[in-house]
Order: structure tokens, then sequence, then C-alpha cells
């Protein structure tokens, strides 16, 4: 067991990161720990825990605004906005049965960092989205912030944004604002069953290129549809989700079951049942409780996915569906081996990126992320060096050091 | 003016018939334009109060050209201001005297048209409106709208993540863009994002959206295309004070009710625009709201009635909702025509584009009157209410002696003030050179020693836009080493503007 330095306050951070550099001791950065599996094994000297540098320190519901230290749990925020009907908009993802660690953790920090975003990322946005200022202290030890609490701001460049999905190799967060957005009155979920892969992205494009506004659209395989009690049926399904003011999604499904008449007839999952599909969607629980086989989560174009992921299943033996209108897949390997230069192959003529997202150590040692071209590749070591130019923070998480 | 710019390299001035013919060889034709009169449309953006002639003007219509073109700028030490449709409110396509004015207007295609992934593929010279125009006939648009939309290019937008009146429903541009091409100062090219959501690895796409063309050129970008929604409706709310159009904001908000819009004109701005429109805004009251609601039929009924009942309550004196097309494009008419209304009145005036936290307003609209009276200089506010962002109109006569600096220091106070109130300099313009001086308010030496370095990473001469969002220039290895303590820099000899 490498130690631990607990950080309760802004310059407790700064001391430990400054004390790091000086003696150029790599750093394990977390909260909770529990997204600590996702990218590569990091070879650290100390692990700062910053669970301890918790609270909200502004919350104006008024101006969908709220700040946060980075050490707050999600699950605190969550039920702080939901006292006052609203949400964080891009549906935070629990990542506890996927990754076998506690369910319900995770703090705003390691929420922030990741930028994993739920279903309504298709509609709403991601983490990096929302985000509108953080303090953070980067790899020199010194505390800076960028970005403000109002929601339109182009003064200086989006760092925010930027060290969103950074995985705590740029700077550590101290302190988060992001934009919050009111809660849906209702919400309702409409079935189309039995549609291959082609169909099924001909008519989620059709679901999001009318003016239902779907909030949520995923294609679940026959095997999973059969698997999980939250789908009703055997066959293959199409799910959209409706969500907002009754009056209006009472409108627009009367449209969507329009949208999808030449897809098959449609099926209605209401309030309770819809909640409890998406929460299976965006927590990836199809794929909780298969020990250590990999795991990969591909974002590529939304009309290219569910054929990519029958690809992976009929070559590779893999498990998968798809959220974000086919745009993002979801794929269960069918070992522990994550056979990423199969994956990235099937995936390169589409575009986009897979990340390893459940992989044991030893492929994690490996490309987790996708691997870059040589002029980005370089492009971001120099902003990485920028920041922490010592590359004492979370080495080597998302590429190897040179 | 007082503006200062960064010293001209002598060396580069004295080079700059070479330069041409350089340049010329990379960019054949009538892309390299150096003759003063040809060059004078090129002196300044939207902000006509600066003005400077470039070293000369290059107009590739290529990546291959923009990378020959950056690569050989880089090797002999050349400054490079990029511009699009030189629309920019705070001075960000200034040219320099000894720098390259990279022109891409010729980008100028739509490239690709993907209704099937809802997205669009065009190059930086395309302007905003004219995405929506390629893909309107089926029903999509590209949702960002500065009001300069008509004229302003997407590659402008991307470098100033511009906004619009519907930004806190649909984003501003960094929401809205996918993937884009761009070239490096060393004349390498870098692609980011693409088709798919979230663009992967570090998102270096946050840090170009917004970065004013300090940071590359970029060449090709991808947006998002939206369903255009069903209607839209508007409803036209008068009120006796600020503060209580203010309320109705945040009640209309609370109800859990993303308008598409909420503007706010205060009592100048609404005799301004009803004088020079005509639309029947309410002249006895001191607070105008305008609420957009779109999307399904059914919804903006349901919600037009929810913003009437709420607007009721919250004092109210006049209101009137939109019963057609026509009447809603009314409401907005006097809005949209706010500027030049005000134009009207003076024979100058500057604009502004601070943010504040909304409920701050009263605060502000009062300091500013006292302000206002200290400068005796007249103010007329527009406000994005929604999100936040202000814009007050300052009123001055640039041929009175002394009246343009007294505007300048007005606004400057009045940026501070927004700074005071937790709030931003720029809302959607810019830093350019007008907030330029102003960044310190905001930020300490730390703060902008990271945002430096970060311009280091992607260009360590300097050369791309230099004397734009920072104050003071800095050496990237100077940079590098920098150890500041208690917000004070080490280097307090270093040139400053």
């Amino acid at each position: 067991m490498i130690e631990t330095v607990h950080i309760s306050d802004e310059a407790g951070l700064v001391a430990a990161v400054a004390a790091a550099a000086t003696e150029g001791t790599g750093l394990d950065i977390a909260g909770h720990g529990t997204k600590s599996g996702i990218g590569r094994a990091v070879p650290a000297g100390r692990r700062l825990d910053l669970s301890r540098l918790s609270g909200v320190t502004l919350y104006e519901p008024d101006e969908l605004v709220f700040t946060a230290r980075a050490g707050t749990p999600v699950r605190e925020i969550e039920a702080m906005l939901a006292a006052q009907d609203q949400m964080l908009a891009f549906e935070p993802m629990d990542s506890g049965a996927l990754l076998g660690t506690p369910a319900g953790a995770g703090t705003m920090g390691g929420l922030f960092s990741c930028n994993l975003s739920g279903p309504r990322r298709l509609s709403h946005g991601a983490v990096r989205d929302h985000a509108l200022g953080i303090r953070a202290v980067s790899g020199r030890g010194e505390a800076f912030k960028s970005g403000g609490r109002v929601m339109k701001n182009v003064t200086g460049y989006d760092l925010p944004r930027m060290l969103a999905g950074s995985f705590g190799t740029l700077a550590i967060m101290s302190e988060i604002t992001l934009k919050v957005l009111p809660r849906p009155q209702t919400q309702e979920t409409l079935l189309v069953f039995g549609l291959d892969p082609a169909a099924a992205a001909r008519a989620m494009s059709a679901a999001m290129g009318s003016s239902c506004e779907v909030s949520g659209a995923a294609y679940l395989p026959a095997e999973i549809a059969r698997r999980r009690g939250e789908v009703p049926g055997e066959v293959a399904v199409v799910a959209f989700r409706l969500e907002g003011f009754a009056p209006s999604v009472r409108a627009r499904r009367a449209m969507l079951i329009s949208v999808m008449t030449p897809f098959g007839g449609v099926e209605v999952l209401e309030e309770t049942a819809s909640r409890g599909l998406w929460a299976m969607v965006r927590d990836a629980l199809p794929f909780s409780g298969t020990g250590e086989r990999a795991v990969w989560r591909i974002s590529t174009a939304p009309m290219a996915g569910p054929v990519l992921a029958r690809l992976l299943a009929d070559t590779l033996g893999a498990e998968t569906f798809c959220d974000w209108a086919g745009g993002l897949v979801w794929v269960l390997m069918p070992d522990a081996q994550a056979q990423a230069g199969a994956v990235r192959a099937a995936l390169q003529p589409q575009g986009g990126h897979a990340t390893l997202v459940r992989a044991t150590a030893a492929e994690r040692s490996g490309d987790v992320f996708q691997p870059l071209e040589p002029t980005l590749a370089a492009l971001t070591r120099r902003v990485k060096a920028s920041f922490d130019p010592k590359g004492i923070l979370n080495p080597g998480r998302m590429y190897a050091e040179p | 003016m007082s503006l200062r710019l960064p010293a001209p390299d002598e060396g580069v001035l004295a080079r700059r018939a070479q330069i041409i013919a350089d340049l010329s060889a990379i960019v054949p034709g009538e892309g390299v334009i150096f003759r003063e009169r040809e060059m004078k449309p090129y002196e300044s953006d939207g902000v006509t109060a600066y003005k400077q002639l470039p070293l000369v003007v290059v107009l590739p219509e290529t990546t291959q050209q923009v990378s020959r073109v950056l690569a050989y700028c880089h090797a002999s030490g050349v400054r490079v201001v990029p511009r699009g449709a030189g629309t920019s409110l705070s001075g960000g396509a200034l040219p320099l005297q000894d720098g390259v004015l990279l022109g891409l207007g010729k980008f100028n295609k739509v490239l690709e048209i993907d209704y099937a992934n809802r997205c669009a593929v065009v190059q930086p010279g395309v302007t905003n409106l004219g995405i929506t125009r390629a893909v309107e006939h089926e029903g999509f648009y590209y949702a960002p709208d500065p009001s300069s939309q008509i004229a302003c290019t997407i590659g402008g937008n991307v470098g100033e993540n511009s906004g619009g009146v519907h930004t806190l429903k649909y984003g501003l541009t960094t929401n809205n863009v996918l993937g884009l091409e761009m070239v490096l100062i060393t004349g390498e090219v870098v692609r980011l994002g693409g088709k798919h959501l979230d663009a992967g690895g570090l998102d270096l796409l946050a840090a170009i959206v917004g970065s004013e063309g300090l940071l590359g050129v970029v060449t090709e970008v991808t947006v998002r295309l939206l369903k255009k929604p069903d209607v839209a409706r508007a409803v036209l709310v008068g009120f006796p004070t600020s503060e209580d159009a203010g309320d109705c904001v945040a009640k209309i908000i609370a109800a859990g009710i993303i308008p598409a819009g909420i503007e706010m004109m205060d009592r100048d701005a609404i005799a301004a625009a009803e004088a020079f429109v005509n639309v029947g805004y309410p002249l006895d009251v001191e607070a105008l709201l305008i609420v957009e609601l779109d999307g399904p039929e059914a919804e903006c009924a349901h919600l037009l009635e929810e913003v009437s009942r709420i607007a009721a309550a919250c004092k109210s004196s006049t209101l009137r909702v939109s019963q057609s097309e026509e009447e809603r494009l009314g409401f907005w008419a006097g809005r949209k025509a706010a500027f030049p209304a005000v134009g009207r009145l003076s024979p100058d005036y500057l604009c502004m584009d601070g943010t504040i936290p909304r409920k701050q307003l009263p605060l502000v609209l009062s300091r500013m009157r006292q302000m206002s009276a200290r400068h005796g200089l007249r103010v007329a506010n527009v406000f994005h209410a929604g999100d936040g962002n202000l814009h007050p109109l300052i009123l001055y006569d640039a041929n009175k002696p002394g009246e343009m600096d007294a505007a300048e220091a007005f606004g400057a106070d009045i940026l501070r003030l927004c700074v005071e109130v937790g709030g931003v300099l720029t809302g959607e313009h810019g830093v350019g050179v007008e907030k330029r001086d102003l960044m310190p308010e905001m930020f300490d030496a730390v703060d902008l020693a990271h945002q430096q370095r970060l311009k280091c990473a992607f260009d360590d001469q300097g050369l791309l836009n230099p004397g734009k969002v920072f104050p003071t220039l800095h050496r990237c290895a100077e940079l590098g080493r920098m150890h500041v303590s208690g917000g004070q820099v080490p280097f307090p000899d270093l040139p400053r503007f």
C-alpha cells in the first residue's frame, strides 16, 4: 500500500502538490476511488484522497447554478437539486455496478474528471457542456481559477471544459461550478420491437430528426431484452424517452408513434418503468456481475453504432447495446481479453473513439484511450507539460509517459 | 486611441517585399494583397475605432495553403492575425503592422450535410446563417444565432465561442461543435472530434472554441444540426421596475421553464427601439421582457399560460401574447433593432458585454445610473436575462473632445462592476484588444500564467494573434520557469501594453 494524504482544504492541496513536485513523487488522485479502475494503471508514490474536501459553497436554484468542492458526493448534490426540482442534466452514471465498487458512491471531482455522461447526453450535452467554472491546483503546486458562475462567459480560454474529462492529469479540481436544469415533470418511454441493427439506426435517426424532442434513445439487442426485467419481451428493442410537462409529453407521444409507423407498433412504458429502464442503460447494468470480462465504451457516428455493435458481437463474441441514438456502443467482451486491436480495427472505418473502461491491470498497461495520431499526441504532451511539467499528476493515466 | 499593440519587428518590416514574394509563391494570383488601397477594407473589424494596416493580406483557399503559409511564418518569425468576416466586437481581428492578416473568406463551402447523423461539415468562411440556409428545407437549423449571423462566419464563431439570444436553452458555439480541422502555427494539421459525441482524449476542442485565434487556424468545422421547433411564440411583458422584471424571470425558471429566449430592455432602450421600428412597445414601463417559447404546439400553449400567470403575479403592467408569426417577429424587431435605434440617439455608442448573476441586475442598473451621472454620458441597456448577459450601450460623440475617452472609462467601470458582483468581463463578444487590459480585474497573475502556458503549448513563439486577450506578453521560456507567489509576477519589467 502506498501512503495516502487526506486533503481537507485548498491550501492543503497546494502544499501536497508542491511537495510532490519538489520530490518528483507521482500522485494518484482520488475522491471515493470509484473510477480508479478507468484509465491506465498509475505508478504513483502517494495517493491524494480528496473526499474530505467536501461541501456546497453556492447553490442558487433561480440562477441554475451551484458550486461544490471536489470531494462532495454526487449523491448529496443530486439530493440537493432534487429538493428544488432540479437535476444534473447530463445524467451522471453510477459506475458502481459495472466496476465493482460501492453503489451510490463517487464525488463531483471524479465525475467531472471522467466526463462520464448518461443517456441524456444525447439531447442535453455532456458534463463538460455544463461546466461553468473551476478552482484547481496544477502540477506546479499553484492554485488557479478559470471560468465563473454565469452561463455566458468567454473571458479567456475555456479551461473548465477542457479540464473536464482530463482524468486528473492536468490539474486537481478543488471546486467545480456547474449549470443545472429543471427536472422534467414527467417522463415515459416508447418501445419499438424486433428491429435489426440497420433498421434500429434508421428508426433512431428518424426520431431524432423529428420534433419529438427525444431525450434518450437506446437499442437493446434480444440477449439483453431476454435477460433484463426492465425490458418487456424477448426480442431486440429500441427505446425512446420523452420528458417534460405532461401536456407536451402526451402530444409528443402521438407524434412519435406516427414517426415510428414504418418501423412497427409502439408500446408505452409509464413513468416508473421508464425510470428503471433508463437507469439500466445509464449504469450499464446489463454488464453488471460479469466479473473480469473486459468492457469497452465506444463513441461513434450514431448511424454507424448499431451495425458496429452487431459486427463486434458476431466476430468477437461480444455482448453489446447502444445508447445516444446509436452513437454510444457498450461492449462486453467474452473474457478478460480486451482484444484492442480487433475492436479498434472494427471502429476505424466509422470514426470515433473506443475506451477500455473495465479491464485487468495487465490489459490496462496498454492503450486504454484511443491512440492519437503523432501530431495530436505531441500537442497533447505539450498541453500536459504546460500544466504539469514534472509529470506528477496521475502519471500515465491517459497516455504512456514519454 | 490609447490602445497599444506589440511593438512591430523592424526586421520583419524591412523584409516586407521578400515576404510578399514568398507568400505569393504559396498562394498564387489574387490571394496576396499588399497595396495600401486594397488592404484598406482589412484595417479594422467590428470595432472601427481601432485601425491598423497589416503587413500583407493573404487569402488562402485550401488547407494545404494555410499550412504552408503558417509554416513559412513560423520559420520566418512573422506574426499572423486570422480573420473571418471581420465582425468582431472586441477587436479580435485587428491587424498588426508587422503581421500577415490571414483571411479565411474563400473557405466558403458547405462540404457535407449528413441529416441521418444530424451534422454538417462546413468550411470556416461559411456564414452562421448560411449553415441554416443550407439545411432549413429539410426542417433543420444550426442553433447559435449571434445577432451578426447574416455576416459572421462559423470560423469566427468558433474563435469567439459566439452565443446569441437562445443560449440558455440551446447553448453556445462550444455546445454545438462536434469536430474541427485546425492548422497549428508550425503548419501541422490536427483533426479533433468528428460526427461522434465527446471528442476523445484531452478536450482540446473546448480550449480552441473561444480561443480568439491565438491557438490555431480552423479550416473545417463539424456542427450539430437540430430539428427546427414546430412553433415559436412570444410574450411581451412590461413592468414598473426592473426588480419586478428580474423577479419574473427568476420565477419562470423556478417553475421549471427554460424559455428559448428571455430578453430585457430598460426604459431608454425601449424608447429608442419603439421610435425606430414602431412595433407597439409600451412606453410607460421601466422594463420590458420578451419571453419566447418554442417546441411542440401543445407545449407552447401550456407554457404560455404558465408564463402569463407568473408575469401577472409579478406585477406586470402590460402583457401581450403573440397571436401570429408576424406579431412574434414584431416583438423581436424592436429588440433586434436596439443597437441601430440607440445609434440614432447619438453620433456614436460603445456596446459593452458583461455577464452578471441575474439577481444583481437591480444593483448593477442603479450603480450604472450613478456612473452615468459621474461620466456625463447616457446609457441604454439590453439584457439577455436568461443567461445574465448585459449589453449596456454608452452614448457619446467622438467629435467632442474627451468624450470617447470618457465612454471607454465608463465602459471599464461597468465591466469592473460586473466582476465585483460575481460576473465576468465578456459574455459573448470576446476579450480581443478591447477588454485585454481589464483581464487582471478578473484573473490574478497565476490564473493568467496557466492560460498563457496553454498558449505556449500551441504556439511557443507567440506568433498567432499576439496582443489580444492577454495584457502582458511573456516569453514561453519565462512562463515555464515562472514561479508566482501571492499572485505577483516576478518579472515586473516585462513589456506590458
